[in-house]
């Protein structure tokens, strides 16, 4: 008999006779859990400036209030993710792996470049099947890089990017309000206001807003950055107070028990919790 | 108990669970003309509206696309239709310039009367409205929106009826792009600064045209403004925003 054989390259559609068929008969596949999403960065004096909200989505309900959006991809790179959030998290968890693999290969800390690459030759190769729009911003040793990364490979290397449901509404923000070579107060709030017009116009978007700032020498990851939508204080409360209903009559009862048997447990035994 | 399960829901309709030709699907007589309106073919995009302190500002560009196509670039979408009220038009133009026709005949017939009164943006709001409606109930809509902006009882008024017949006021407006776009940016701008002037108003609806004019592939730098106040309309035409293309030369290749 021929040896294992190891994992065919590239998507396999075997399944897709069996989808199609099932689709007929009238078994719905079970939808993506999405992520909705406004996720913008900025090129400012000093480095990149990322942000994202914090709200996923499956159709209409809100899966994840707070859920995480930048993720790392090395000390000096973080990527954001708009699409299917399984997608998003594994292709950045996937090339995070690489980078590293390919720094001690190197001896070199990576460059934004190389991760733009890892992730589009990835991308490309499965046609659009893998729903990551993600925007990718770092620092490296040629200087602060920002690039838009489409599920189908293509790249756009821009100073201001957004992607997600909320994309239009956040660039609309950037197109009026964008100047190159912005100091890093001016640069957050206009990545903040940005976002937050993502939350406050775009169903899909909402919760909080979450930064992070990549410079040459440090990454600051703010999370949250900006509580937009604190969950109001219940003002009333329907308890009954003390004395709503009179008490006619009272009577104390003790429950009568016999001590069975009495075991002294060590306190440095773990519970087993297998 | 049989009688009742033969009972019919309803005449001369789909049966439940059987197909049905739904009017405007390809299955029809070929020697039959179309009668309803299928889709628009010369179209203009977004119109923006913005009360502000004094008065009420609605914008729209001045292209009417033939498609992909930037076919008539000096089109009017912004009609006045008394001291008291402007009404923006997007989708098709065809169907705007047959309901402005019946508009400036029902304007000219109340002046016939010689009553004293006149259309108020409310009264001409909900007139649109119906006629919107009713159209689409029909399946034969006019392929619009309008926006409405006027000024009433010592208020400004500003209002968006759809081809549907989607009908509501509020303090900002956009059709079309504008309302994903320029949207965010007018009610940012309106949380901001409540009370703006007229000056502030004109100079907030032309960033808003100018975003529009760069992410909206379907659009054009030349746009019609009118401002109504408690003194009257002012249509400003044409009026262009420059565009910035500052970055440009920061932008090299896509990786």
């Amino acid at each position: 008999m021929a040896a294992v054989e190891g994992p065919m390259p590239g998507f396999s559609f075997e399944n897709c006779i069996r989808n199609r068929h099932l689709e007929k008969i009238g078994h719905k596949a079970p939808t993506a859990y999405k992520t909705g999403t406004t996720i913008a960065g900025i090129i400012y004096k000093d480095g990149v400036v990322l942000g994202a909200d914090t709200r996923a989505t499956e159709d209409t309900v809100v899966a994840d209030k707070n859920c995480s959006k930048i993720h790392y991809l090395a000390d000096n790179m973080y990527c954001c993710g708009a699409g299917t959030a399984a997608d998003t998290e594994m292709t950045t968890q996937m090339i995070s792996s690489q980078l590293e693999l390919h720094k001690l290969n190197t001896g070199r800390k990576p460059r934004v470049a190389t991760a733009n690459r890892l992730l589009k030759q990835m991308l490309f190769r499965y046609q659009g099947h893998i729903s990551a729009a993600l925007v990718l911003g770092g620092v490296d040793v040629t200087g602060p890089h920002l690039y838009s990364i489409h599920p189908h490979g293509s790249t756009d290397k821009l100073p201001y990017v957004t992607m997600g449901s909320g994309s239009l509404a956040a660039m609309a923000t950037f197109e009026d309000r964008f100047k190159p070579n912005m100091e890093k107060d001016e640069a957050m709030k206009l990545v903040r206001d940005a976002i937050a017009a993502g939350i406050f116009n775009d169903l899909g978007s909402g919760s909080n807003v979450d930064i992070c700032v990549i410079t040459k020498d440090k990454v600051e990851y703010l999370r949250p950055f900006d509580e937009a939508n604190i969950k109001g204080k219940r003002e009333g409360n329907y308890g009954y107070k003390r004395g709503s209903t009179a008490v006619v009559s009272t009577e104390v009862k003790k429950i009568p028990f016999e001590v069975v048997a009495t075991q002294v447990v060590s306190g440095t035994e773990a519970m087993d919790t297998a | 108990m049989e009688a009742s399960l033969q009972m019919e829901f309803w005449r001369n309709g789909p049966q439940p669970g059987a197909l049905y030709n739904f009017p405007g699907s390809q299955i029809w007589n070929q020697n039959e003309p179309t009668k309803r309106t299928l889709y628009p073919s010369v179209t203009g995009t977004s119109v923006l509206g913005l009360k502000f302190n004094d008065g009420v500002v609605i914008a729209g560009d001045k292209l009417g696309s033939y498609g992909s196509m930037a076919r008539f670039r000096d089109l009017s979408r912004v009609l006045k239709v008394n001291d008291q009220v402007v009404v923006g038009a997007s989708g098709d133009y065809a169907d705007y310039q047959f309901l402005s026709e019946i508009i400036e005949q029902r304007v000219i017939e109340e002046e016939c009367l010689n009553d004293g009164f006149g259309y108020t943006p409310s009264s001409l709001f909900s007139w649109l409205t119906r006629v919107m409606y009713n159209r689409r109930s029909n399946i034969n809509p006019l392929w619009n929106t309008y926006v409405v902006a006027g000024w009433e009882n010592n208020a400004p008024f500003l209002g968006y009826v759809d081809k549907i017949g989607t009908a509501y006021q509020a303090p900002t407006i956009s059709s079309g792009y504008g309302a994903y776009i320029a949207q965010p940016l007018l009610r940012d701008a309106l949380e901001k600064k409540p009370n703006m002037n007229v000056k502030d108003a004109i100079e907030t609806i032309d960033r808003c045209m100018k975003v529009l004019y760069y992410r909206d592939a379907r659009s054009l730098n030349k746009y019609e403004l009118a401002i109504v106040t408690k003194d009257g309309v002012e249509i400003r035409s044409p009026v262009t925003s420059q565009p910035n293309w500052e970055i440009a030369h920061l932008i090299k290749g896509y990786e």
